[in-house]
Order: C-alpha cells, then structure tokens, then sequence
C-alpha cells in the first residue's frame, strides 16, 4: 500500500478519483477523531449501565422488561443496512451511477427506520408496563444509553435523508463524495456500538 | 409580584427572577450588590451597542470579525471574551475575600446564598470561559503560523466553536440579571445539585453554559489535532515543531478524550433534573459517587489541558529570550506526553475521602506523584535553557521566572495532597484552594499573560508598554502570594473553604492579608487594561510591524505583522527546528519567493454566530421551561447545518497578483526598518527587525 | 508620611506572624489524638523531603537567570548548547527515585492511617453513629441508646469508631485535632476511626458545601476524662427528651439549632432507619 492510499482508513477513492482522495485526507481523519470522542461517550454510559446493573431499588430492571426477539431482529436490520451503505460505497467508488447508489441509500434509509420504528415499540411497551426511566437507577441507565444509540441512528437517517437530496442535486462531487465516505464511518460506528449494547445489556440480561 | 408571569411563553420565569425588582422590594445591601452586578451587565452592554452604533462599526464588526472564519481572528476574539470574562470573575474573587475579612463573627457583606453563587461562578468562569477561551484563543494564533499553515484543518468548524463558546460565556453573563446561577460550586456536585435541593434555576444555568462550553472545546481539540496531524508545512517534522505546537497536540489529544466525561456528566444531570431520572439521586438507586468519578475523569485531565499550553508558552518564551535553542526539546516532548497519557490515571485524588480501600487511595496517590516527574523535568529543561544563555528579563520573562519558583510551590502542596492521610486533613479547606490557585495562576495564567505580551507584536503590529507590563507583574506576582499563602495556613488550620460565614476571631489577620492581596490582583487586572490602553495611544512610537521583534526562532515570525489573512505568501519549507532562527543565521531568511500563486482562502459564514445564538437561546429556553423556544432553538439548529452543507460557494480566490503587492509592501517597510541589538529591543527603536550577530 | 504608611504595611504584614501560632493551634499542628499526630509527623517528615525537592529550583532559577543576564559581559554564550546526558540523568533519576522513596512511604501511611483501620488499644472503641443533617449533625450512642445533636462528647484514650450517613446532602466531617475528615452520603455508611489523648473541647464541622447554613454546620468534640464521661452519660438520661416521632422529623427540616440538643433516649436502630430512608421506593420523601 503505498503512501497515498494510506491517507486514511476508510473507502479509498484513491484509484478513481485521486483529487476527493488527497482532500479526503484531513476530512475523513478529523470524522474519525469526532467517532473516538462520540465512543468516550458511549463507553461511559456502558460504564454506568454495568454500575447501575443492581440499582433497582425493589423496582424491576432493564432486564426483566425487554424482549429478547425484537432486539434480535433490530441487530440483523442494522447489520444489514451496514452492508447495504456498504454496497452504495463501493458504488460510488467505481462510478456503477447515481441510480445505484441512490438506490442502496434508499434501502439503507429504509432499514434505519426500520430499525427506529422497532426500537420505538419496544420502550413504548417497556414504558406501558410500568418501566419509566424514573422508576430507578437501572431503567435510567438503561434509558440512557439505548436511547442515545437510537438517537445516532435517528441523525444518521436524517443524514442520509439529506445526502438522498444532494446526490441528484449536486452529483457525485468531492464534497459529496467526502461527505458519504464520512457518513459511511458513522453509520458502521451505530452499528459496532449496537453490537456492544446487544452483547452488553440485552445478551448479559440472559445470563442470571 | 410572586409566581410565573406567562408560563405558556416564559415558563417559569417570575417578576422576581430579576435582581432589580428583588434589590426595589428589598433593598438590602446583597440585593443591592445583585442589582449592581445586573446593571453593570446592562449597562456594559447597552453601552458597547450604543458605541459601536454610534461609530457606525456594526458592519465592519460582522464583516471582518464575527463572521470571519480567519483562525488569528477566532484567536483574538476568544482572547477578547476570556479578558471579558476574567474581569467578571476576578471581581467576584475579590468580592469573596472582602466577605471573609467581613465575615468574622459578622455577616458580611452578602448573603450566603449569594457568595454560594459567588463561588459558583467565580470557578465555572475562571476555568470555562476565562482559562479556555484564553488557551484556545492563543493556540488558535499561534499554532497554524508556527506550523507554517493558512488555516486550522476545518475554519468554519473553528468559528463554531467560538460561537459555541460565546453562547454559553452569553448564558453565564445572562445569569446575572435573569435568575440566579448554581450554588454547588464550578464541580456541580449531586445530591446538592439535583431537583431535590436545588429547584431554582442556578444549576441548570451551570449545566447548559458548561455542557455548550464542553462542546464547543471538544470540537476544538479535534480541529487543533488535525492541523498538527495534517497541516504541517513541508519538511516541519513533529519533532521540528516548536514545542508549543506540542504541547497544543496534547491538550487537543486531553480535550478529545476528557471533554465527553463532562458532557456525559452535565447531560445525566440534566436528565435527572428534567426527565426524573436517577443518575444521582439519593433515592431510587442514584449514585452520586458515579458523578464524582465522571467528572473528575474530565477534572483531571482538565488541569492539564490548562497547564499544558502554558508550558508551551514558557517554552518559547524562555528560549527566546535566552537567545538559546530549548534545552533537552526530545526530554520536553517526552515528558508533555507523560503528563498527558499520565493525567488520566489520577482521578481518584479528587475524592480520596470517599470512603474507598486504603490501597486504591495509595495507588493513586503514588500515580499522582509521578506525574511530578516529568513535570520537574520541564521546569529544569527551563532551567538548562537560561544556562549559558543571554537572558533578556522583558515581561513574558518575569512570567515565566515567577511561574518556575511559584510553580514549584504549588507543586509541594500538591505532593503533601497527594499522600491520602494527609488529604484527609486539608481536603475541601483554604489548602486546597490555596493549592490548585497556586498551579492555575502560574501554570495558566501568567502563561497566557506571557503569551499575550510575546505574541501581541505579531497580532497587532506594535507592542505592549513595558513599564505599565512590569506593573502589572509585579501585582499579579505580589497580590498572588498575599492572597493565597495565607489560605495554606487557614486551610490547615482547618478552615472550610466556601464559607460565607467565620466564627474563629483566630483567622482574622490572615483573612486580611488575603483581602489585601486580592485587592492586588484587581489592581493587576486594572494594570493590565491601562497597558493595553496606554499601548494603544502610543502605537505609532512602538510599530513592530516588520514583524520580528524579539529575534524570534519559529515560523510566526517570519512574516509580516500583523500577518495577512493567508498567514504566508509562500507556504515555507523547512529543514531544521527553530527554522526562522536558523535562516536569520545562515543568511536565508527573507528570500523573495521565486513567484507567487493564487491562494484560496474561505469565505466568511454566519454559521457560526447563527449556531452560538440559537444554542444560547436553547439553553435558555431550558433553563427557564421555555418549551416552544427550545423546540424552535434545535430546530434553527439542525436547519442551519443541513442549509450549510447546500451552499457549495464557500471558497473565495486571493489573486497572486494581490498577494505579490501585500508581499512586497512588506518587504519595503522590512528592508527599511533598522535592525537593533537585543539590548534595545524594549525601546522604540525596535521595528520588528533583528539585528543578527555573527 | 511615607515613612508612617510604611509603618503602617509593616504592621499589617506583622500582623499574622504575630498571631500566626494561634492560628495553627487549630488544626492537626496541634494534634490532640493519636491519628491527628501520626498525620503531623508524617506531615513534617514530608516537608524535610520537599525541602530537597523544591530547593534546587528555588536557588537555581534566580541565581542562573540573573548571572547570564544579557548586560553580564563576563557569563559564557553558547547557543547551540542543548543536551547534556549527565544533566539529563541528573533531572530525571533523582526525582524519580524521590518518587520511589515516597511511594513506600505513600502506601505505609496510608494503610496505617485509613480511616477505617481500628485503633488498637485494650478497650473496645466506643461507637457513635453520625448523621449528617442539614445544617447540623446528629450523633447517636447505639450501646447507650442516647443521642446528641451538635454536640460529641467522646472518653479519652478510648477509641472511637464513628459510622457515618447523611440523611440529605454529600458531607464531609472533619475533627482537624484528631483525625482526618470523610464523606457523608445517603443511604451509604462510610467509618472514620479516631480517639483524644487529651481531655479538651475541639472544633468540629462540615467542610462540603451543602447550602445556606453550610457556615454554621460546627459542633464541639468535648473529650473527657472516664469519670466525666460517665457523669455526662448520667445527665444526658436524666434530661429527659427523647428523640421521638416528632423530633425525628425535625431532623430533616433546614435548620441549626442555637445550642447542642442531647437526647435522653433515642429509638433503636434510628441509624439503620436514616441509611435506608431513601432506599424506601414507597417512601416518597423526594419532592
């Protein structure tokens, strides 16, 4: 690998299009320094759900109210919207079109909503039976940390919502192009951190 | 009087949120202070509005400097605000030691729920919007010109910042005349802090002027880490870079890791007091212990993100004015790397009275201690730098000579803290006051006075006036040992710290020895304002403008000052550290470039003024259960960004032509100026150009 | 009129020298018990150690500054000077090792002198619950089924052992004669082991800001000698005013009382009732 394509890690551009590569050097860098800070947070909230694990006070716990299977079903949609922006990428790095990578955004869109309205479900019959954020410690963490993933993924859509405006308004130019390898981190990001709460909160509640 | 006045439209917002009508119901002479305070805040403001209206300079001010993304701009402004907001809370110090000096077996001068909020702001200010703004604002000048850059990696993302800044220093100021601010100190502790025991709107102030202050600073430390990671010119190596550029790399490293500890912090505190949660509650399974640990995950490593840039000043100053290279510059980058990994190991110091196992406590005692050694070997790398130097005892020197003897004081105090059982006994007294005021007033402030006073030339093209600077010293220098030494011996005396009341006649004489003191750093503050005001009348007499008027050794000094827009008509090439020393000595310094080319340089944007005034304005409409406005504040938010990323103009062409014309203005006046010997370099003769000796 | 303003500095900077003594008396300077001496001694030891450490800078940064000064004709100039291993050794290794040294030190004091720890002696220590109140304190006497309020009357040369609670706000207690302070959170019980060599009266308070009465939250540690304490004992009984359901609840209002209050008779397990008063998820004492 030499020097050039080593600029960054991520999609490299650097075989198509060598100008958006060469630019993309400090953006994407300074995108993945923006997920180092963003994954502080989420550690610390992790950190927080596992002090909090016991922090019922006589009230049930995180635990005893979610469902195993829409979680389950949640993480194969995510997963599979990682490898559906996956596919517009390299789409957008070989030139297939504007038609196909709108086409995988679409479908990348529709399964983050997908994923959001799921989600939504599930705190809705959490928070029905009784399972308020303020009943206790545990709920709060809990309602903190899962949350604010959903909310990632509610900005990623929005993202993506607005990227679906600027590829046929703009076209594929650099800052497009920039702007899509950086949403591209963030959305695999959602998904790592989704992976962490599915074996941390939801995988560990199993185990008792 | 009493009650909401529109809870619909101003939430909770009473006619007795405002001090005035408090001080005309109630004239006491605490609400009396309050409504000063207020006034002055109205007042100042109305004025500022009223003159600049007055000069006419609403335009030029949002043209050339509000909507600028020109990092030297976004450097002085952040310079302006942190003088602003030093200004408020050293006041507020002062105002504080004429309580305890009152305060003997006698109420005072103010109430205790008013020097509770004293305390409160005095800390919150002087760390997030006076060291910061003041720590940004000079890296923000110094770092992209020193690394021979035109700009930091993302300007527009800088100006946000700032924005980001200002709103919340906005917030702060609003505290004053709207409400009251957080009694639960600059740290926020839960329980106090929380909806239980604190229902008024003092500590959702603090959350949100801290929690957009965090952000802003954040996004700072990744901008400033990418320049050096990215931007650096040719041939400028990182270990070529001046030192101040490293130590810039370790406090954007401390602020991308240790900002989000407070962010996280401030937003479940938030969630506690807004949504009912329980993070921190007494009840229901909170745990406060959790907010001591994810703040002061943050704390610590924050007093390093202070520290560190002062360290970067000392660094350059010292060699420069020792016309010596920086002793031991690979010991340096090792040892602010030490600190900086070592900074987070340590947080526990903070609560070593919390009630953890003996061996947890030494174990981070001993961890603190080491941080004292590559702390010590700074302060000896100094040392080594003066020797076998020429040491020219100019203002930035004075600091920087008062910081390495006060320093080491602050350094011994914090070695006697760091040993838990000896913790125990002066943890949350006067020591501990007197202790991290005597790291932060040497190891940030006279930094970022030295700073100021080294770097202004370059900004503003004439110097400083150096009797009324040595004046000023000598009241910073003078008033600090008055006002604090005292406070180790009240502080092991046992006395509290944040008390509004003393009941001890024994603690009367050193109560006013630190009164006295305190009114030295006023008059300090008064010198410093006089100095720029003298400075600036007699500008025409102390022109620099050639831009070299210290015999400088890095690249900021080898352009013109103040520098154009672009910073370098050229960007330079370098081959060696100190490079601008080194091309004064070998005879290449000056070369006319061979030709010049266009220089894309970036428009301004609103962006960032719009974002600092809608956050501002959110948090606001948060503090006081202003629904609509929140709603409508993120809204104009998120709309802002989206609008942004559409306009695709945002570049703007300066011709090589035009820049070719700035160039060679510049050098005429160069090659007009006479050269002086350092011996003359604080008279008027000094134009900016040094004389070279053989 | 020069000479007397002057004068006049003098003797405000005098002032404190003068008086200077007094003012240490109050704090573990001059310890009154066997925890608060150890932390002196260990304070002073410390002290001699930092003298060597902060000396060397002390003395060199003026005395090098002033002799390379730029209008010193006669001091050596050599610019290009910038690394030396020997001085590199010299400013790395001996403070480390003084780091060394004092660690041991650090982690000896520190197990000897936790809070925790009990203090060895031939009488079992004596036990006092704390309770940190706003803005008082409220000390209970489980074996003697007596409580005091702003008022902590301990035998000399017993030990100690104080278990502490808050019933509102973090605390922190601190005795400065006798021992080192430590936090006071509700619903958490934390320890501080401490006794008085010497009969007298020592100043004791709050030093974590918890609000508008913050100022006022002091009490006095009365050490007695055996006899006086068992007569103390003996009046506090015969006062007769327990701590019953309505001075329970008074605890918890935002107040301090003028003079120290001694209960006659406090409930059982009062102490386990505030530690897990907010425990309660029935109880609604939030809001």
């Amino acid at each position: 690998m030499s020097a050039a394509e080593a600029k960054h890690a991520g999609i490299n551009l650097g075989d198509s299009d060598r100008e958006t590569h060469e630019k993309a050097g400090s953006e994407i860098f300074g995108f993945w320094i923006f997920l180092m800070s963003d994954a502080v947070i989420f550690a610390l909230l992790f950190a927080t759900y596992g002090v909090m694990l016991r922090g019922t006070a006589g009230g049930p716990s995180a635990a005893d109210e979610y469902r195993i299977l829409p979680a389950f079903i949640e993480t194969l949609i995510l997963l599979t919207s990682s490898f559906t922006f996956g596919m517009a990428s390299v789409a957008m790095k070989h030139g297939r079109g504007l038609r196909t990578v709108l086409a995988w955004m679409v479908i990348t869109l529709a399964l983050g909503l997908g994923f959001l309205a799921m989600e939504l479900r599930d705190f809705s019959t959490m928070i029905a039976d009784g399972a308020l954020p303020s009943r206790n410690g545990n709920l709060s963490s809990f309602f903190a940390l899962v949350p604010l993933h959903g909310l990632h993924v509610a900005a990623g859509c929005l993202w993506l919502a607005v990227m679906l405006v600027q590829v046929p308004c703009f076209g594929l130019d650099k800052r497009v192009k920039i702007n899509l390898l950086r949403l591209g981190l963030f959305w695999h990001f959602l998904d790592i951190v989704w992976i962490a709460i599915f074996s941390v909160v939801y995988l560990q509640g199993l185990i008792r | 009087m009493n009650g909401a006045i529109s809870p619909t439209i101003l939430g909770r917002l009473e006619w007795l949120s405002l001090p005035f009508v408090r001080a005309w119901q109630n004239p006491t002479p605490d609400e009396l202070i309050g409504a000063g305070a207020a006034t002055i805040v109205v007042v100042g403001m109305a004025g500022t509005i009223a003159l600049i209206t007055a000069l006419g300079k609403w335009r030029y001010l949002w043209r050339d400097w509000f909507t600028s993304v020109d990092h030297k701009k976004i450097g002085i402004m952040y310079v302006v605000l942190a003088f602003v907001m030093m200004s408020r809370a050293v006041v507020e110090g002062v105002l504080m030691r004429m309580q305890q000096a009152t305060a003997i077996n006698a109420p005072g001068i103010v109430e205790p729920d008013h020097f509770a909020q004293l305390f409160s702001t005095h800390g919150s200010i002087m760390i997030f919007f006076m060291a910061m703004p003041f720590l940004t604002g000079m890296i923000n000048y110094v770092m992209p010109l020193q690394i021979g850059s035109r700009d930091v990696a993302f300007p527009l993302l800088n100006s946000i910042s700032l924005w980001l800044t200002g709103g919340a220093a906005g917030l702060m100021m609003v505290s004053l005349v709207i409400g009251q601010f957080s009694t639960g100190g600059w740290s926020g502790y839960p329980p106090y802090t929380e909806l239980e025991f604190s229902p008024d709107v003092g500590p959702d102030y603090w959350i949100w002027a801290v929690t957009l202050g965090s952000i802003g600073s954040t996004l700072s430390g990744l901008n400033f880490a990418v320049t050096i990671y990215k931007m650096r010119c040719a041939g400028m190596t990182m270990m070529r870079m001046p030192l101040f550029c490293w130590t810039t790399l370790c406090t954007s490293i401390l602020m991308i890791f240790a900002m989000p500890p407070l962010t996280v912090a401030t937003a479940m505190l938030a969630l506690d007091r807004y949504l009912g949660f329980h993070f921190f509650t007494n009840d229901l399974g909170g745990n406060m212990m959790n907010y001591a640990n994810l703040f002061w995950l943050f704390g610590h490593p924050e007093v390093y993100i202070l520290i560190l840039p002062a360290f970067g000043v000392y660094s350059e100053v010292v060699s420069t004015f020792s016309s010596k290279e920086l002793y031991g510059y690979r010991s340096m980058v090792i040892a602010t790397m030490s600190i900086a990994v070592m900074s987070f190991t340590v947080w526990l110091h903070h609560f070593f009275t919390m009630g953890q196992s003996a061996s947890i406590n030494a174990a981070f005692g001993i961890a603190t201690m080491a941080i004292g050694v590559p702390t010590g070997v700074k302060i000896y790398d100094w040392i080594w730098t003066m020797f076998m130097g020429q040491v020219r005892f100019t203002v930035p020197m004075l600091y920087s000579l008062a910081f390495m003897m006060t320093f080491v004081l602050g350094g011994l105090t914090g070695i006697i803290l760091a040993f838990p059982p000896l913790d125990y006994l002066v943890h949350n007294t006067l020591f501990l006051v007197a202790h991290f005021h005597n790291m932060l007033i040497p190891g940030l402030l006279y930094g970022m006075l030295a700073g100021y006073h080294y770097w202004f030339p370059k900004a503003f093209g004439f110097r400083l006036n150096e009797k009324w600077g040595q004046l000023a010293f000598g009241c910073w220098v003078v008033g600090f040992y008055l006002a604090f030494m005292p406070l180790y011996v009240l502080g092991a005396a046992g006395m509290a710290r944040r008390t509004a009341e003393i009941f001890e006649p024994a603690f009367r004489p050193w109560l006013y020895v630190a009164g006295i003191g305190a009114l030295i750093l006023l008059a300090a503050l008064v010198a410093l304002f006089v100095q720029l005001w003298v400075s600036i009348r007699e500008r025409e007499a102390n022109r620099v403008d050639a831009g070299d008027p210290w015999d400088g050794r890095g690249l900021e000094w080898s352009i013109a000052g103040p520098p154009p827009e672009y910073n370098f008509a050229v960007l330079p090439t370098v081959s060696g550290g100190d490079p601008f020393y080194t091309s004064k000595r070998n005879g290449d310094a000056y070369l006319p470039p061979e030709r010049y080319e266009n220089i894309e340089v970036p428009k301004n944007s609103v962006v960032g003024p719009l974002l600092g005034v809608f956050s501002a304005a959110t948090g606001f409409a948060l503090v006081w259960h202003m629904w609509w406005l929140a709603i409508l504040g993120m809204l104009a938010i998120i709309i802002t960004v989206i609008a942004r990323s559409f306009i695709r103009d945002t570049h703007r062409i300066v011709s090589a032509t035009e820049v070719e014309r700035v160039d060679l203005a510049w050098r005429d006046k160069l090659f007009a100026s006479r050269s002086i010997s350092r011996e003359m370099e604080t008279t008027s003769a000094n134009q900016g150009f040094a004389e070279v000796a053989a | 009129m020069a000479a007397s303003r002057f004068l006049g500095l003098i003797a405000i900077l005098a002032l404190p020298a003068l008086s200077g003594c007094a003012v240490l008396r109050l704090g573990a300077m001059d310890a009154a018990g066997p925890i608060a001496e150890a932390q002196r001694n260990l304070y002073f030891l410390l002290a001699i150690v930092l003298i060597f450490v902060a000396g060397p800078v002390l003395v060199l940064t003026p005395l090098i500054a002033w002799h390379y000064r730029i209008s010193n004709k006669h001091s050596t100039f050599r610019p290009k000077w910038v690394f030396s291993w020997w001085l590199e050794g010299l400013i790395w290794i001996p403070p480390a090792g003084i780091v060394i040294g004092l660690s041991f030190l650090l982690w000896n004091y520190t197990q000897r002198l936790d809070p925790y720890r009990p203090i060895a002696a031939s009488q079992p220590p004596l036990e006092i619950q704390a309770v940190a109140l706003d803005w008082k304190w409220l000390f209970i006497y489980p074996e003697e089924h007596i409580a005091a309020m702003n008022e902590l009357a301990i035998p000399v040369s017993r030990p100690v052992r104080i278990s502490l609670t808050s019933g509102t706000v973090m605390q922190a207690m601190l005795i400065p004669r006798l021992a080192g302070q430590i936090y006071a959170m509700a619903g958490m019980r934390t320890e501080l082991n401490l006794a008085a060599s010497q009969p007298g009266v020592y100043r004791g308070g709050n030093v974590q800001f918890n609000g508008t009465g913050f100022a006022k939250q002091k009490f006095d540690v009365i050490a007695l000698s055996p006899s006086d304490y068992e007569g103390w004992l003996a009046a506090v009984r015969a006062a007769a005013n327990p701590l019953d359901p309505s001075a329970y609840a008074q605890l918890f209002e935002k107040t301090t009382p003028a003079q120290p209050i001694l209960f006659s008779s406090a409930p059982e397990g009062l102490f386990q009732k505030i530690l897990s008063r907010y425990q309660d998820p029935d109880m609604k004492v939030h809001r």
